[in-house]
Protein backbone atom coordinates (compact mmCIF):
# COMPACT_ATOMS: atom_id res chain seq x y z
CA UNK A 1 0.00 0.00 0.00
CA UNK A 2 2.79 2.36 0.93
CA UNK A 3 4.64 1.51 -2.26
CA UNK A 4 1.66 2.26 -4.45
CA UNK A 5 1.34 5.57 -2.63
CA UNK A 6 4.87 6.47 -3.67
CA UNK A 7 4.22 5.49 -7.25
CA UNK A 8 1.07 7.53 -7.28
CA UNK A 9 3.02 10.53 -6.00
CA UNK A 10 5.54 10.23 -8.83
CA UNK A 11 2.81 9.76 -11.37
CA UNK A 12 1.20 12.99 -10.21
CA UNK A 13 4.49 14.87 -10.56
CA UNK A 14 5.07 13.31 -13.97
CA UNK A 15 1.63 14.21 -15.25
CA UNK A 16 1.88 17.71 -13.86
CA UNK A 17 5.13 18.07 -15.78
CA UNK A 18 3.40 16.91 -18.96
CA UNK A 19 0.58 19.36 -18.53
CA UNK A 20 3.01 22.19 -17.91
CA UNK A 21 4.98 21.37 -21.02
CA UNK A 22 2.13 21.69 -23.51
CA UNK A 23 1.24 25.34 -23.67
CA UNK A 24 -1.32 26.74 -26.05
CA UNK A 25 -0.21 30.29 -26.41
CA UNK A 26 -2.67 31.91 -28.72
CA UNK A 27 -3.41 34.72 -26.37
CA UNK A 28 -3.91 37.46 -28.95
CA UNK A 29 -7.44 38.09 -27.72
CA UNK A 30 -6.28 38.65 -24.17
CA UNK A 31 -6.96 42.36 -23.89
CA UNK A 32 -6.75 42.58 -20.11
CA UNK A 33 -2.95 42.79 -20.20
CA UNK A 34 -1.09 45.63 -21.84
CA UNK A 35 1.26 43.37 -23.86
CA UNK A 36 -0.28 41.45 -26.72
CA UNK A 37 1.40 38.44 -28.28
CA UNK A 38 1.48 37.03 -31.78
CA UNK A 39 3.01 33.59 -32.37
CA UNK A 40 4.46 33.25 -35.85
CA UNK A 41 6.11 30.08 -37.11
CA UNK A 42 6.90 28.12 -40.25
CA UNK A 43 8.80 28.40 -43.52
CA UNK A 44 12.56 28.81 -43.27
CA UNK A 45 12.42 30.69 -46.56
CA UNK A 46 10.28 33.32 -44.91
CA UNK A 47 11.86 33.36 -41.48
CA UNK A 48 14.34 36.20 -42.04
CA UNK A 49 11.69 38.34 -43.68
CA UNK A 50 9.20 37.58 -40.91
CA UNK A 51 11.83 38.50 -38.31
CA UNK A 52 12.59 41.81 -40.04
CA UNK A 53 8.88 42.62 -40.18
CA UNK A 54 8.31 41.64 -36.57
CA UNK A 55 11.23 43.74 -35.38
CA UNK A 56 10.08 46.85 -37.22
CA UNK A 57 6.45 46.36 -36.24
CA UNK A 58 7.35 45.96 -32.58
CA UNK A 59 9.34 49.19 -32.76
CA UNK A 60 6.29 51.03 -34.05
CA UNK A 61 3.84 49.17 -31.79
CA UNK A 62 5.59 48.52 -28.48
CA UNK A 63 2.42 47.00 -27.03
CA UNK A 64 2.64 44.07 -29.45
CA UNK A 65 5.12 41.26 -29.05
CA UNK A 66 5.71 38.94 -31.98
CA UNK A 67 7.69 35.74 -31.62
CA UNK A 68 8.99 34.32 -34.88
CA UNK A 69 10.48 30.89 -35.46
CA UNK A 70 11.34 28.73 -38.46
CA UNK A 71 11.37 24.97 -38.88
CA UNK A 72 9.82 24.60 -42.32
CA UNK A 73 6.43 25.14 -43.89
CA UNK A 74 5.16 21.74 -42.75
CA UNK A 75 6.14 22.59 -39.19
CA UNK A 76 4.30 25.92 -39.31
CA UNK A 77 1.13 24.49 -40.79
CA UNK A 78 1.17 21.63 -38.28
CA UNK A 79 1.47 24.18 -35.49
CA UNK A 80 -1.51 26.09 -36.94
CA UNK A 81 -3.53 22.87 -37.11
CA UNK A 82 -2.59 22.08 -33.51
CA UNK A 83 -3.63 25.60 -32.53
CA UNK A 84 -0.27 26.66 -31.09
CA UNK A 85 0.43 29.61 -33.42
CA UNK A 86 -1.52 32.63 -34.63
CA UNK A 87 0.21 32.90 -38.00
CA UNK A 88 1.87 30.11 -39.97
CA UNK A 89 4.40 31.09 -42.64
CA UNK A 90 4.36 28.96 -45.76
CA UNK A 91 6.41 28.82 -48.93
CA UNK A 92 3.79 26.66 -50.64
CA UNK A 93 0.02 26.66 -50.68
CA UNK A 94 -1.64 24.56 -47.98
CA UNK A 95 -2.51 21.01 -49.11
CA UNK A 96 -6.01 19.56 -49.29
CA UNK A 97 -5.29 17.00 -46.59
CA UNK A 98 -3.86 19.69 -44.33
CA UNK A 99 -7.06 21.71 -44.70
CA UNK A 100 -9.05 18.57 -43.86
CA UNK A 101 -6.93 17.94 -40.79
CA UNK A 102 -7.32 21.55 -39.70
CA UNK A 103 -11.10 21.42 -40.15
CA UNK A 104 -11.20 18.26 -38.06
CA UNK A 105 -9.38 20.19 -35.35
CA UNK A 106 -11.77 23.15 -35.54
CA UNK A 107 -9.26 25.37 -37.37
CA UNK A 108 -10.15 27.21 -40.56
CA UNK A 109 -6.94 28.12 -42.46
CA UNK A 110 -7.12 31.54 -44.16
CA UNK A 111 -4.60 32.28 -46.88
CA UNK A 112 -2.76 35.59 -47.26
CA UNK A 113 -0.10 36.22 -49.92
CA UNK A 114 2.70 38.29 -48.41
CA UNK A 115 5.52 38.25 -50.99
CA UNK A 116 6.83 36.52 -54.08
CA UNK A 117 9.95 34.46 -54.41
CA UNK A 118 12.00 32.98 -57.21
CA UNK A 119 13.76 29.65 -56.72
CA UNK A 120 17.34 30.00 -57.87
CA UNK A 121 19.25 26.95 -59.08
CA UNK A 122 22.81 27.44 -57.91
CA UNK A 123 26.25 25.96 -58.59
CA UNK A 124 29.81 26.62 -57.48
CA UNK A 125 31.40 29.66 -59.22
CA UNK A 126 34.16 27.37 -60.56
CA UNK A 127 31.58 25.39 -62.51
CA UNK A 128 31.63 26.52 -66.19
CA UNK A 129 27.93 25.69 -66.67
CA UNK A 130 25.83 28.87 -66.84
CA UNK A 131 22.45 27.64 -67.93
CA UNK A 132 20.24 24.56 -67.91
CA UNK A 133 16.82 23.67 -69.22
CA UNK A 134 14.14 22.65 -66.72
CA UNK A 135 14.25 19.22 -68.33
CA UNK A 136 17.97 18.91 -67.61
CA UNK A 137 17.52 20.03 -63.99
CA UNK A 138 14.72 17.49 -63.62
CA UNK A 139 16.91 14.68 -64.97
CA UNK A 140 19.83 15.74 -62.78
CA UNK A 141 17.68 15.59 -59.67
CA UNK A 142 16.18 12.25 -60.67
CA UNK A 143 19.68 10.85 -60.98
CA UNK A 144 19.36 10.31 -64.77
CA UNK A 145 22.19 12.77 -65.50
CA UNK A 146 25.08 12.15 -63.12
CA UNK A 147 28.04 13.93 -64.69
CA UNK A 148 28.49 17.61 -65.46
CA UNK A 149 29.99 16.82 -68.88
CA UNK A 150 26.55 15.61 -70.03
CA UNK A 151 25.24 19.18 -69.72
CA UNK A 152 28.30 20.96 -71.11
CA UNK A 153 30.46 21.11 -68.00
CA UNK A 154 33.66 19.46 -66.80
CA UNK A 155 34.05 15.74 -66.19
CA UNK A 156 32.85 15.79 -62.58
CA UNK A 157 30.18 13.84 -60.72
CA UNK A 158 27.03 15.83 -59.91
CA UNK A 159 26.11 16.09 -56.24
CA UNK A 160 22.45 17.10 -55.86
CA UNK A 161 21.48 19.11 -52.80
CA UNK A 162 17.96 19.60 -51.56
CA UNK A 163 16.15 20.87 -48.51
CA UNK A 164 14.51 18.34 -46.17
CA UNK A 165 11.06 17.04 -47.04
CA UNK A 166 9.38 19.31 -44.46
CA UNK A 167 10.43 22.31 -46.53
CA UNK A 168 7.85 24.00 -48.72
CA UNK A 169 10.66 24.73 -51.16
CA UNK A 170 11.32 20.97 -51.45
CA UNK A 171 7.69 20.23 -52.30
CA UNK A 172 7.50 23.14 -54.74
CA UNK A 173 10.71 22.02 -56.46
CA UNK A 174 9.47 18.44 -56.69
CA UNK A 175 6.20 19.47 -58.31
CA UNK A 176 7.43 22.27 -60.57
CA UNK A 177 10.90 21.13 -61.58
CA UNK A 178 11.43 17.41 -60.97
CA UNK A 179 7.90 16.59 -62.20
CA UNK A 180 7.87 19.60 -64.54
CA UNK A 181 4.42 20.66 -63.38
CA UNK A 182 2.83 17.39 -64.45
CA UNK A 183 0.41 16.38 -61.69
CA UNK A 184 0.29 12.74 -62.87
CA UNK A 185 4.04 12.34 -62.80
CA UNK A 186 5.43 10.07 -60.10
CA UNK A 187 9.06 11.11 -60.62
CA UNK A 188 11.01 11.40 -57.39
CA UNK A 189 14.26 12.90 -56.25
CA UNK A 190 17.12 10.43 -56.67
CA UNK A 191 17.89 8.55 -53.44
CA UNK A 192 21.40 9.98 -53.64
CA UNK A 193 20.09 13.54 -53.25
CA UNK A 194 21.51 15.07 -50.10
CA UNK A 195 18.77 16.41 -47.82
CA UNK A 196 20.24 19.26 -45.84
CA UNK A 197 18.46 20.65 -42.80
CA UNK A 198 18.88 24.34 -43.66
CA UNK A 199 19.18 26.85 -46.49
CA UNK A 200 22.56 27.88 -45.12
CA UNK A 201 23.74 24.27 -45.32
CA UNK A 202 22.96 24.24 -49.05
CA UNK A 203 24.67 27.56 -49.71
CA UNK A 204 27.75 26.46 -47.72
CA UNK A 205 28.11 23.15 -49.58
CA UNK A 206 27.60 24.77 -53.00
CA UNK A 207 30.16 27.46 -52.14
CA UNK A 208 32.78 24.84 -51.20
CA UNK A 209 32.03 22.00 -53.58
CA UNK A 210 32.53 22.37 -57.36
CA UNK A 211 30.47 19.18 -57.94
CA UNK A 212 27.35 20.47 -56.24
CA UNK A 213 24.05 21.75 -57.59
CA UNK A 214 21.46 23.16 -55.24
CA UNK A 215 18.31 25.23 -55.18
CA UNK A 216 17.10 27.84 -52.77
CA UNK A 217 14.92 30.90 -52.44
CA UNK A 218 16.51 33.86 -54.26
CA UNK A 219 16.55 35.72 -50.95
CA UNK A 220 19.09 33.27 -49.55
CA UNK A 221 21.49 33.26 -52.47
CA UNK A 222 24.78 34.94 -51.61
CA UNK A 223 27.49 36.46 -53.82
CA UNK A 224 29.78 33.45 -53.61
CA UNK A 225 27.58 30.99 -55.50
CA UNK A 226 26.54 31.13 -59.15
CA UNK A 227 22.89 31.40 -60.16
CA UNK A 228 21.97 29.51 -63.33
CA UNK A 229 19.73 30.81 -66.10
CA UNK A 230 16.84 28.43 -66.71
CA UNK A 231 14.87 27.64 -69.82
CA UNK A 232 11.37 26.27 -69.95
CA UNK A 233 10.83 26.79 -73.67
CA UNK A 234 11.13 30.59 -73.74
CA UNK A 235 14.91 31.02 -73.65
CA UNK A 236 17.38 31.09 -70.77
CA UNK A 237 16.34 33.57 -68.10
CA UNK A 238 18.01 34.60 -64.85
CA UNK A 239 15.78 35.19 -61.82
CA UNK A 240 15.15 38.83 -60.86
CA UNK A 241 12.26 41.00 -59.68
CA UNK A 242 11.54 41.88 -63.30
CA UNK A 243 11.56 38.35 -64.71
CA UNK A 244 9.40 37.12 -61.83
CA UNK A 245 6.83 39.90 -62.23
CA UNK A 246 6.54 39.44 -65.99
CA UNK A 247 6.35 35.67 -65.35
CA UNK A 248 9.19 34.77 -67.74
CA UNK A 249 11.34 33.10 -65.07
CA UNK A 250 9.92 29.59 -64.88
CA UNK A 251 10.19 28.78 -61.16
CA UNK A 252 8.69 31.54 -59.05
CA UNK A 253 6.07 31.16 -56.37
CA UNK A 254 4.04 33.08 -53.86
CA UNK A 255 4.84 33.14 -50.17
CA UNK A 256 1.96 32.90 -47.74
CA UNK A 257 0.86 33.47 -44.22
CA UNK A 258 -2.01 31.38 -42.86
CA UNK A 259 -4.26 32.37 -39.98
CA UNK A 260 -7.16 30.62 -38.28
CA UNK A 261 -10.12 32.28 -39.98
CA UNK A 262 -9.97 35.80 -41.38
CA UNK A 263 -7.46 37.73 -39.24
CA UNK A 264 -8.94 39.77 -36.39
CA UNK A 265 -7.67 42.39 -33.97
CA UNK A 266 -3.93 42.87 -33.75
CA UNK A 267 -3.20 40.05 -36.19
CA UNK A 268 -5.29 41.90 -38.79
CA UNK A 269 -3.40 45.14 -38.07
CA UNK A 270 -0.13 43.29 -38.50
CA UNK A 271 -1.14 41.67 -41.79
CA UNK A 272 -2.38 45.01 -43.14
CA UNK A 273 0.94 46.57 -42.21
CA UNK A 274 2.81 43.75 -43.99
CA UNK A 275 0.99 44.70 -47.20
CA UNK A 276 2.06 48.36 -46.79
CA UNK A 277 4.84 49.87 -48.92
CA UNK A 278 7.01 50.27 -45.82
CA UNK A 279 6.94 46.56 -45.01
CA UNK A 280 7.29 45.53 -48.63
CA UNK A 281 10.55 47.47 -48.76
CA UNK A 282 12.00 44.75 -46.48
CA UNK A 283 10.94 42.20 -49.08
CA UNK A 284 13.13 43.93 -51.67
CA UNK A 285 16.01 44.39 -49.21
CA UNK A 286 16.09 40.69 -48.43
CA UNK A 287 16.11 39.67 -52.08
CA UNK A 288 12.50 38.61 -52.44
CA UNK A 289 9.97 40.15 -54.79
CA UNK A 290 7.29 42.43 -53.36
CA UNK A 291 3.66 41.48 -53.21
CA UNK A 292 1.57 43.37 -55.75
CA UNK A 293 -1.99 44.40 -54.87
CA UNK A 294 -4.76 42.27 -56.29
CA UNK A 295 -2.85 38.98 -56.16
CA UNK B 1 12.60 7.01 12.09
CA UNK B 2 15.00 9.20 10.13
CA UNK B 3 16.61 6.08 8.79
CA UNK B 4 13.28 4.86 7.52
CA UNK B 5 12.54 8.18 5.83
CA UNK B 6 15.84 8.19 3.99
CA UNK B 7 15.34 4.59 2.90
CA UNK B 8 11.93 5.59 1.59
CA UNK B 9 13.32 8.55 -0.36
CA UNK B 10 16.02 6.42 -1.95
CA UNK B 11 13.38 3.84 -2.77
CA UNK B 12 11.27 6.47 -4.51
CA UNK B 13 14.27 7.59 -6.52
CA UNK B 14 14.95 4.01 -7.51
CA UNK B 15 11.40 3.26 -8.51
CA UNK B 16 10.98 6.53 -10.37
CA UNK B 17 13.56 5.68 -13.01
CA UNK B 18 12.01 2.27 -13.57
CA UNK B 19 8.61 3.87 -13.80
CA UNK B 20 9.77 6.54 -16.22
CA UNK B 21 11.47 4.01 -18.49
CA UNK B 22 8.31 1.91 -18.44
CA UNK B 23 6.11 4.90 -19.21
CA UNK B 24 8.36 5.97 -22.07
CA UNK B 25 8.34 2.45 -23.48
CA UNK B 26 4.55 2.24 -23.20
CA UNK B 27 4.23 5.62 -24.89
CA UNK B 28 6.55 4.51 -27.70
CA UNK B 29 4.51 1.34 -28.16
CA UNK B 30 1.23 3.23 -28.13
CA UNK B 31 2.40 5.75 -30.72
CA UNK B 32 4.58 3.43 -32.80
CA UNK B 33 2.73 0.14 -33.08
CA UNK B 34 -0.16 1.56 -35.15
CA UNK B 35 2.45 1.94 -37.91
CA UNK B 36 2.38 -1.84 -38.33
CA UNK B 37 -1.31 -1.82 -39.16
CA UNK B 38 -1.22 1.33 -41.32
CA UNK B 39 1.78 0.35 -43.42
CA UNK B 40 2.06 -3.21 -44.69
CA UNK B 41 5.04 -5.17 -43.44
CA UNK B 42 6.67 -5.32 -46.86
CA UNK B 43 6.25 -1.56 -47.35
CA UNK B 44 7.75 -0.81 -43.95
CA UNK B 45 10.80 -2.98 -44.60
CA UNK B 46 11.30 -1.63 -48.10
CA UNK B 47 14.30 0.27 -49.38
CA UNK B 48 12.85 3.69 -50.22
CA UNK B 49 12.22 6.36 -47.58
CA UNK B 50 10.26 9.31 -48.97
CA UNK B 51 7.49 10.04 -46.47
CA UNK B 52 5.74 12.86 -48.35
CA UNK B 53 4.83 10.31 -51.04
CA UNK B 54 3.93 7.67 -48.42
CA UNK B 55 7.05 5.62 -49.03
CA UNK B 56 7.97 4.43 -45.57
CA UNK B 57 10.78 1.93 -46.15
CA UNK B 58 12.90 2.08 -43.01
CA UNK B 59 15.70 -0.24 -44.17
CA UNK B 60 17.93 2.55 -45.54
CA UNK B 61 17.70 4.40 -42.20
CA UNK B 62 18.47 1.18 -40.39
CA UNK B 63 21.49 0.48 -42.56
CA UNK B 64 22.61 4.11 -42.24
CA UNK B 65 22.60 3.99 -38.45
CA UNK B 66 24.44 0.66 -38.37
CA UNK B 67 27.03 1.79 -40.90
CA UNK B 68 27.86 5.04 -39.11
CA UNK B 69 27.83 3.45 -35.64
CA UNK B 70 29.94 0.47 -36.68
CA UNK B 71 32.72 2.48 -38.28
CA UNK B 72 32.71 5.12 -35.62
CA UNK B 73 33.18 2.49 -32.92
CA UNK B 74 35.89 0.84 -35.04
CA UNK B 75 37.76 4.15 -34.93
CA UNK B 76 36.91 4.91 -31.32
CA UNK B 77 37.96 1.59 -29.74
CA UNK B 78 41.73 1.74 -30.44
CA UNK B 79 41.92 5.43 -29.53
CA UNK B 80 39.67 5.17 -26.51
CA UNK B 81 41.16 2.01 -25.06
CA UNK B 82 44.68 3.21 -25.88
CA UNK B 83 44.12 6.53 -24.13
CA UNK B 84 42.59 4.79 -21.12
CA UNK B 85 45.61 2.48 -20.83
CA UNK B 86 47.99 5.39 -21.24
CA UNK B 87 46.30 7.48 -18.56
CA UNK B 88 45.82 4.63 -16.10
CA UNK B 89 49.03 2.68 -16.55
CA UNK B 90 51.74 4.59 -18.37
CA UNK B 91 51.46 8.35 -18.11
CA UNK B 92 53.52 10.15 -15.44
CA UNK B 93 51.43 11.90 -12.84
CA UNK B 94 51.88 15.38 -14.38
CA UNK B 95 50.76 14.30 -17.85
CA UNK B 96 47.83 12.44 -16.34
CA UNK B 97 46.71 15.57 -14.51
CA UNK B 98 46.60 17.48 -17.80
CA UNK B 99 45.17 14.70 -19.98
CA UNK B 100 42.23 13.75 -17.81
CA UNK B 101 40.58 17.17 -17.64
CA UNK B 102 41.23 17.63 -21.36
CA UNK B 103 39.36 14.44 -22.19
CA UNK B 104 36.55 15.50 -19.89
CA UNK B 105 36.45 18.82 -21.68
CA UNK B 106 36.09 16.99 -25.00
CA UNK B 107 33.10 15.18 -23.51
CA UNK B 108 31.60 18.55 -22.62
CA UNK B 109 31.67 20.01 -26.14
CA UNK B 110 28.09 20.12 -27.41
CA UNK B 111 27.62 17.87 -30.41
CA UNK B 112 26.18 20.71 -32.47
CA UNK B 113 29.54 22.49 -32.16
CA UNK B 114 31.34 19.38 -33.37
CA UNK B 115 28.84 19.18 -36.21
CA UNK B 116 29.62 22.75 -37.16
CA UNK B 117 33.35 22.01 -37.19
CA UNK B 118 32.49 18.98 -39.29
CA UNK B 119 30.69 21.09 -41.90
CA UNK B 120 33.20 23.90 -42.03
CA UNK B 121 36.46 21.98 -41.76
CA UNK B 122 36.23 18.19 -41.83
CA UNK B 123 33.87 17.70 -44.73
CA UNK B 124 35.69 19.97 -47.25
CA UNK B 125 39.03 18.51 -46.12
CA UNK B 126 37.86 14.91 -46.59
CA UNK B 127 36.45 15.76 -49.99
CA UNK B 128 39.81 17.06 -51.17
CA UNK B 129 42.04 14.44 -49.52
CA UNK B 130 39.99 11.46 -50.62
CA UNK B 131 38.78 13.05 -53.85
CA UNK B 132 35.11 12.38 -53.07
CA UNK B 133 32.13 13.93 -54.89
CA UNK B 134 31.03 15.42 -51.56
CA UNK B 135 32.46 15.52 -48.05
CA UNK B 136 29.06 14.97 -46.43
CA UNK B 137 29.39 11.20 -46.02
CA UNK B 138 28.88 8.38 -43.55
CA UNK B 139 32.63 8.43 -42.94
CA UNK B 140 32.55 12.10 -41.88
CA UNK B 141 29.78 11.23 -39.45
CA UNK B 142 31.70 8.20 -38.15
CA UNK B 143 34.79 10.34 -37.49
CA UNK B 144 32.80 12.95 -35.56
CA UNK B 145 30.92 10.30 -33.61
CA UNK B 146 34.22 8.65 -32.69
CA UNK B 147 35.24 11.99 -31.18
CA UNK B 148 32.01 12.01 -29.23
CA UNK B 149 32.29 8.45 -27.92
CA UNK B 150 36.04 8.45 -27.12
CA UNK B 151 35.65 10.45 -23.87
CA UNK B 152 33.03 7.97 -22.64
CA UNK B 153 35.25 5.00 -23.45
CA UNK B 154 38.29 6.66 -21.88
CA UNK B 155 36.73 7.66 -18.59
CA UNK B 156 34.84 4.40 -17.99
CA UNK B 157 37.79 2.36 -19.24
CA UNK B 158 40.26 4.20 -17.05
CA UNK B 159 38.09 3.61 -13.98
CA UNK B 160 38.00 -0.09 -14.84
CA UNK B 161 41.79 -0.25 -15.10
CA UNK B 162 42.24 1.65 -11.82
CA UNK B 163 39.93 -0.85 -10.14
CA UNK B 164 42.37 -3.68 -10.89
CA UNK B 165 44.15 -4.37 -7.56
CA UNK B 166 47.72 -3.13 -7.43
CA UNK B 167 48.78 -6.56 -6.16
CA UNK B 168 48.08 -8.08 -9.61
CA UNK B 169 50.63 -5.79 -11.23
CA UNK B 170 53.13 -6.29 -8.40
CA UNK B 171 52.80 -10.05 -8.67
CA UNK B 172 53.38 -9.81 -12.40
CA UNK B 173 56.44 -7.57 -12.06
CA UNK B 174 57.78 -9.90 -9.39
CA UNK B 175 57.82 -12.67 -11.99
CA UNK B 176 60.05 -10.46 -14.12
CA UNK B 177 57.38 -9.65 -16.69
CA UNK B 178 57.75 -6.34 -18.58
CA UNK B 179 55.29 -3.48 -18.25
CA UNK B 180 53.70 -4.00 -21.69
CA UNK B 181 53.28 -7.69 -21.08
CA UNK B 182 51.72 -6.92 -17.71
CA UNK B 183 49.25 -4.49 -19.28
CA UNK B 184 48.38 -6.85 -22.10
CA UNK B 185 48.28 -10.15 -20.20
CA UNK B 186 47.30 -9.16 -16.67
CA UNK B 187 45.73 -5.73 -16.23
CA UNK B 188 43.57 -5.62 -19.37
CA UNK B 189 42.11 -9.13 -18.92
CA UNK B 190 41.41 -8.32 -15.27
CA UNK B 191 39.59 -5.15 -16.32
CA UNK B 192 37.82 -6.86 -19.21
CA UNK B 193 34.26 -6.46 -18.02
CA UNK B 194 34.78 -2.77 -17.33
CA UNK B 195 36.38 -2.25 -20.74
CA UNK B 196 33.47 -3.99 -22.45
CA UNK B 197 31.03 -1.81 -20.53
CA UNK B 198 33.04 1.24 -21.64
CA UNK B 199 32.82 0.21 -25.29
CA UNK B 200 29.11 -0.61 -24.99
CA UNK B 201 28.40 2.78 -23.45
CA UNK B 202 30.35 4.29 -26.33
CA UNK B 203 28.19 2.39 -28.82
CA UNK B 204 24.98 3.58 -27.13
CA UNK B 205 26.23 7.13 -27.20
CA UNK B 206 27.07 6.81 -30.90
CA UNK B 207 23.80 5.18 -31.86
CA UNK B 208 21.75 7.83 -30.09
CA UNK B 209 23.72 10.86 -31.25
CA UNK B 210 21.68 13.04 -33.55
CA UNK B 211 22.76 16.59 -34.15
CA UNK B 212 26.33 16.13 -35.36
CA UNK B 213 25.29 13.25 -37.59
CA UNK B 214 22.42 15.17 -39.11
CA UNK B 215 24.75 18.03 -39.99
CA UNK B 216 27.52 16.05 -41.72
CA UNK B 217 26.15 12.85 -43.24
CA UNK B 218 24.14 14.46 -46.04
CA UNK B 219 20.95 12.64 -44.99
CA UNK B 220 20.37 10.83 -48.29
CA UNK B 221 18.43 7.64 -47.46
CA UNK B 222 20.66 5.29 -49.47
CA UNK B 223 20.94 1.55 -48.88
CA UNK B 224 24.19 -0.07 -47.80
CA UNK B 225 26.03 -1.35 -50.87
CA UNK B 226 29.35 -2.50 -49.52
CA UNK B 227 32.29 -0.47 -48.38
CA UNK B 228 31.72 2.31 -50.99
CA UNK B 229 28.65 3.33 -48.99
CA UNK B 230 30.97 4.54 -46.25
CA UNK B 231 32.13 7.34 -48.53
CA UNK B 232 28.65 8.26 -49.68
CA UNK B 233 25.91 10.26 -47.97
CA UNK B 234 23.70 8.29 -45.63
CA UNK B 235 20.75 8.93 -43.34
CA UNK B 236 20.46 7.65 -39.78
CA UNK B 237 17.35 6.82 -37.76
CA UNK B 238 18.00 9.55 -35.20
CA UNK B 239 18.51 12.25 -37.84
CA UNK B 240 15.27 11.17 -39.52
CA UNK B 241 13.27 11.48 -36.32
CA UNK B 242 14.84 14.83 -35.49
CA UNK B 243 14.36 16.43 -38.86
CA UNK B 244 10.86 15.12 -39.55
CA UNK B 245 9.19 15.12 -36.15
CA UNK B 246 8.41 18.82 -36.38
CA UNK B 247 6.52 18.51 -39.64
CA UNK B 248 4.18 15.61 -38.96
CA UNK B 249 0.63 16.03 -37.81
CA UNK B 250 0.15 13.95 -34.68
CA UNK B 251 -1.75 10.75 -35.38
CA UNK B 252 -0.75 10.54 -39.05
CA UNK B 253 0.91 7.46 -40.53
CA UNK B 254 4.20 9.29 -40.87
CA UNK B 255 4.03 10.18 -37.17
CA UNK B 256 3.43 6.56 -36.20
CA UNK B 257 6.27 5.37 -38.40
CA UNK B 258 8.66 7.86 -36.78
CA UNK B 259 7.70 6.46 -33.39
CA UNK B 260 8.17 2.97 -34.77
CA UNK B 261 11.74 3.99 -35.63
CA UNK B 262 11.97 5.14 -32.02
CA UNK B 263 10.98 1.64 -30.88
CA UNK B 264 13.66 0.14 -33.10
CA UNK B 265 16.25 2.48 -31.57
CA UNK B 266 15.04 1.60 -28.09
CA UNK B 267 15.36 -2.11 -28.82
CA UNK B 268 18.87 -1.54 -30.13
CA UNK B 269 19.96 0.12 -26.90
CA UNK B 270 18.28 -2.65 -24.95
CA UNK B 271 20.23 -5.31 -26.85
CA UNK B 272 23.49 -3.43 -26.33
CA UNK B 273 22.76 -3.23 -22.60
CA UNK B 274 21.89 -6.90 -22.35
CA UNK B 275 25.06 -7.89 -24.19
CA UNK B 276 27.24 -5.71 -21.98
CA UNK B 277 25.52 -7.04 -18.86
CA UNK B 278 26.02 -10.57 -20.03
CA UNK B 279 29.75 -9.99 -20.43
CA UNK B 280 30.25 -8.32 -17.07
CA UNK B 281 28.18 -11.01 -15.31
CA UNK B 282 30.13 -13.76 -16.98
CA UNK B 283 33.38 -12.10 -16.06
CA UNK B 284 32.34 -11.69 -12.43
CA UNK B 285 31.49 -15.37 -12.21
CA UNK B 286 34.82 -16.32 -13.75
CA UNK B 287 36.61 -14.21 -11.17
CA UNK B 288 34.64 -15.76 -8.31
CA UNK B 289 35.68 -19.18 -9.53
CA UNK B 290 39.30 -18.12 -9.51
CA UNK B 291 38.99 -16.80 -5.96
CA UNK B 292 37.27 -19.93 -4.64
Amino acid sequence: MKKSGAIFFILVIFLAGCAGASPSQSGQTDTSTTKQYIENKGSDTLVNLALAWAEQYQKEHPEVQISVSGGGTGTGITALINGTVDIANASRAIKEEEIAEAKANGIDPYEIVVANDAIAVIVNPENPVNQLTIDQVSQIYQGLITNWKEVGGEDRPIVCLSRETNSGTHVYFLETVVRKGNADSTALFSVETLLLPSSEGIIAEVRDNPNAIGYDGLGYVTEDVKVLALDNGAGFILPSAETVNNKTYPIARQLYMYTNGEPQGIVKDYIDWIHSAEAQQFVLDLGFIPYTQGE
Amino acid sequence: MKDKLITRIIQIAGFSSILIVLLIFLFLLREGLPALSEVSFSDLFATRWYPIEDLFGILPLFSGSLLVTFFSILIAIPFGVGTAIYIAEVAPRRVKEILKPMIELLAGIPSVVLGFIGIVFLSPALREWLNLPTGLTAFTGALLLALISIPTIVSVGEDALNAVPQSYREASYALGITRWQTIWRVTLPAARSGMITAVMLGISRTLGETMAVMMVTGNAPTMFKGIVSLFKPTRTMTATIASEMGEVASGSTHYHVLFFIGIVLFLFSLIINIVSNHFSEKNRKDKEQVVS
